[in-house]
């Protein structure tokens, strides 16, 4: 895990539980974010992600535990001032247009930006041309990017994003992409949960695995990425030598030659974030 | 501040885009023509009837069709009240709407008020127009007018704010459909227990009315219609007011001033219980 030296938290659980009766959804979590940091929350479903992300929003009462955002406890007035939230399941009134809802959140969460930030914001999600469309004649897809809008309201420090792409289609999932890496670019923090592995293994600074209300794995992608060994393809088919790398690789062609062997091709082999994430999981899909 | 007046303008916004106005009106159109209609052939044919001897037949007609104007009036202000707040936190929660409002930085008690505030913006001044509107067509058709004009039609609207009130404590436990239902049910059972009061005014009952007073005062929306149906014939005496408080808008039971006040104080607690629940759900 790499970290700015002294960079302060835009979100911090310590020992974060959540039981709905017997049921525990968080079994005592930490995490942190730190300040600019964009971090993946991953698990399968039931794993406490949402869960997390409602704690640290307010929208949920912990049973033990704490959260911070941005030193602040999490559900406080001034907490909530500095978080821009995306549900995984939420709706716009129908009735409004575009503009109007990111007005309403502007007026709800102090911004001063006014026409010129609704413009921008607009701008930055494709929606620019359908300002004054009504939100129920948008597509799932532009409510979503209209909620990303609305998560920004305010140029909070910490964003907390909830499947952002579930809706969209792969030119909006990439518009998305292309968004956090902008916000990473302006110091913004982001928590995201997703369960597209290739969206956080290409985004993430870091990648935390959820599983039954505990973290199981956390690191970077690269981090999470071990390696599987080294695959040569001679002239008597393929061979795997597990537990080399790449810097066994010129010793491995050099001894195969003089073997008499033909060498066609060396492939340095890792595992993905998704043999990290199944490995992890154990195959649970929900 | 700011937040009590965004949230409260959204919820008239999205009234009035949701074409409820249009609806509530229209609606309401008809029932003042047909009310027109009633106190035009009643007070047309009342100049034929000879009544018994101690009766007044014109004040006796227009309180009677008068009284009949206020319930008419009370429900469906209540049906208002009741749709314009029955799904604010279950409801709205369970499409996904409450949650992006919930997250900024706005407290929860003060989102209850807004929405209550809207609601109420809405219905105490449409209260207010259909009471006006039936008492100028009573008084221009029939020339009867209420004892007391103003009292009556206050009643009635801080009546339907009450049930606001109170589909807004439902809607934090219960389901739009829960909640809606159970409200309901508590303005039948108000009604019903006003009526038994009069029942038992009219069998000189005590335990029935003490019974009704008891209902009254643990549901003070139906004690404010009751005083409100008493003020039109606070000054109507003899055979002709006797006879009319035995009857079902007779107001047959005045709370005054004291469920006045405890009005106000039912209010507060109904806000409290309302905070309290609101503040410990999970969203």
């Amino acid at each position: 895990m790499t970290r700015a030296p002294g960079s302060a938290s835009a979100l911090r659980v310590r020992g974060l539980a959540k039981r709905y009766g017997s049921l525990v959804a968080l079994g005592g979590v930490d995490l942190e974010v730190a300040g600019g940091e964009l971090v993946g929350l991953l698990g399968p479903n039931g794993a406490g992600k949402s869960t997390l992300v409602k704690i640290a929003c307010g929208l949920v009462r912990p049973s033990a535990g704490s959260a911070e955002i941005c030193g602040l406890r999490a559900g406080s007035h001034e907490a909530r001032r500095s978080l821009g939230y995306l549900a995984e399941l939420f709706r716009f009134p129908g009735w409004a247009s575009g503009d109007e809802v990111l007005e309403l959140h502007q007026r709800l969460a102090g911004s001063r930006g006014g026409q010129h930030e609704r413009h921008e914001l607009l701008e930055l999600v494709g929606l620019a041309d359908a300002r004054d469309r009504r939100v129920e004649e948008m597509s799932k897809g532009m409510q979503q990017r209209l909620g990303i809008a609305q998560a920004l309201v305010g140029s909070p420090p910490l964003l907390l994003l909830d499947e952002p792409t579930s809706a969209l289609d792969p030119v909006g999932r990439r518009t998305v992409r292309t968004l956090l890496e902008e916000l990473r670019g302006r110091g913004i923090s982001v928590l995201l949960n997703s369960h597209l592995l290739s969206e956080i293994e290409l985004v993430c600074d870091r990648v935390a695995i959820l599983l039954r209300g505990r973290v199981v794995t956390e690191g970077s992608p690269a981090e999470l990425s071990k390696p599987r060994g080294v695959e040569i393809e001679t002239d008597e088919g393929v061979r795997l030598f597990e537990g080399a790398g790449r810097e066994d690789v010129p010793r491995l062609v050099e001894e195969l030659v003089a073997a008499g062997r033909k060498i066609y091709e060396a492939r340095v082999l890792t595992s993905t974030l998704e043999d990290t994430y199944l490995e992890a999981v154990g195959g649970q899909s929900s | 501040m700011t937040a009590v007046l965004t949230i409260a303008g959204y919820g008239l916004r999205e009234a009035l885009r949701r074409k409820v106005f249009v609806v509530v009106l229209l609606l309401t159109l008809g029932f003042l023509a047909l009310y027109w209609l009633a106190n035009h052939y009643v007070f047309r044919d009342i100049a034929h009837v000879s009544p018994p001897v101690g009766i007044e037949p014109r004040p006796f007609a227009g309180a009677f069709v008068f009284g009949l104007a206020m319930f008419a009036t009370l429900f469906l202000g209540t049906v208002l009240a009741i749709f314009l707040t029955l799904g604010v936190v279950s409801g709205d929660a369970e499409r996904g709407l409450l949650q992006p409002l919930i997250v900024r930085p706005v407290s929860r008690p003060t989102l209850l008020a807004s929405r209550w505030l809207g609601a109420v913006a809405v219905c105490a001044p449409y209260v207010g127009a259909v009471y006006v509107a039936a008492m100028l067509i009573t008084g221009l058709t029939g020339h009867w007018w209420p004892d007391h004009l103003v009292a009556p039609g206050l009643e009635l609207a801080a009546g339907v704010a009450l049930i606001a009130a109170i589909s807004l404590l439902g809607s934090v436990f219960l389901s739009s459909t829960a909640n809606g239902i159970a409200v309901f049910m508590v303005f039948g059972a108000g009604l019903v227990s006003g009526l038994l009061g009069t029942i038992g005014h009219a069998l000189n009952s005590h335990t029935l009315e003490h019974a009704a007073k008891i209902a009254a005062w643990l549901l003070p929306f139906e004690a404010l219609y009751q005083d409100g149906l008493r003020e039109i014939t606070a000054n109507t005496t003899g055979l002709t007011g006797f006879l009319l408080q035995l009857g079902p808008f007779g107001g047959a039971y005045t709370g005054g001033t004291s469920v006045r006040l405890w009005a106000v104080a039912y209010l507060l607690i109904v806000a409290a219980l309302a905070a309290y629940g609101f503040s410990r759900r999970d969203l």
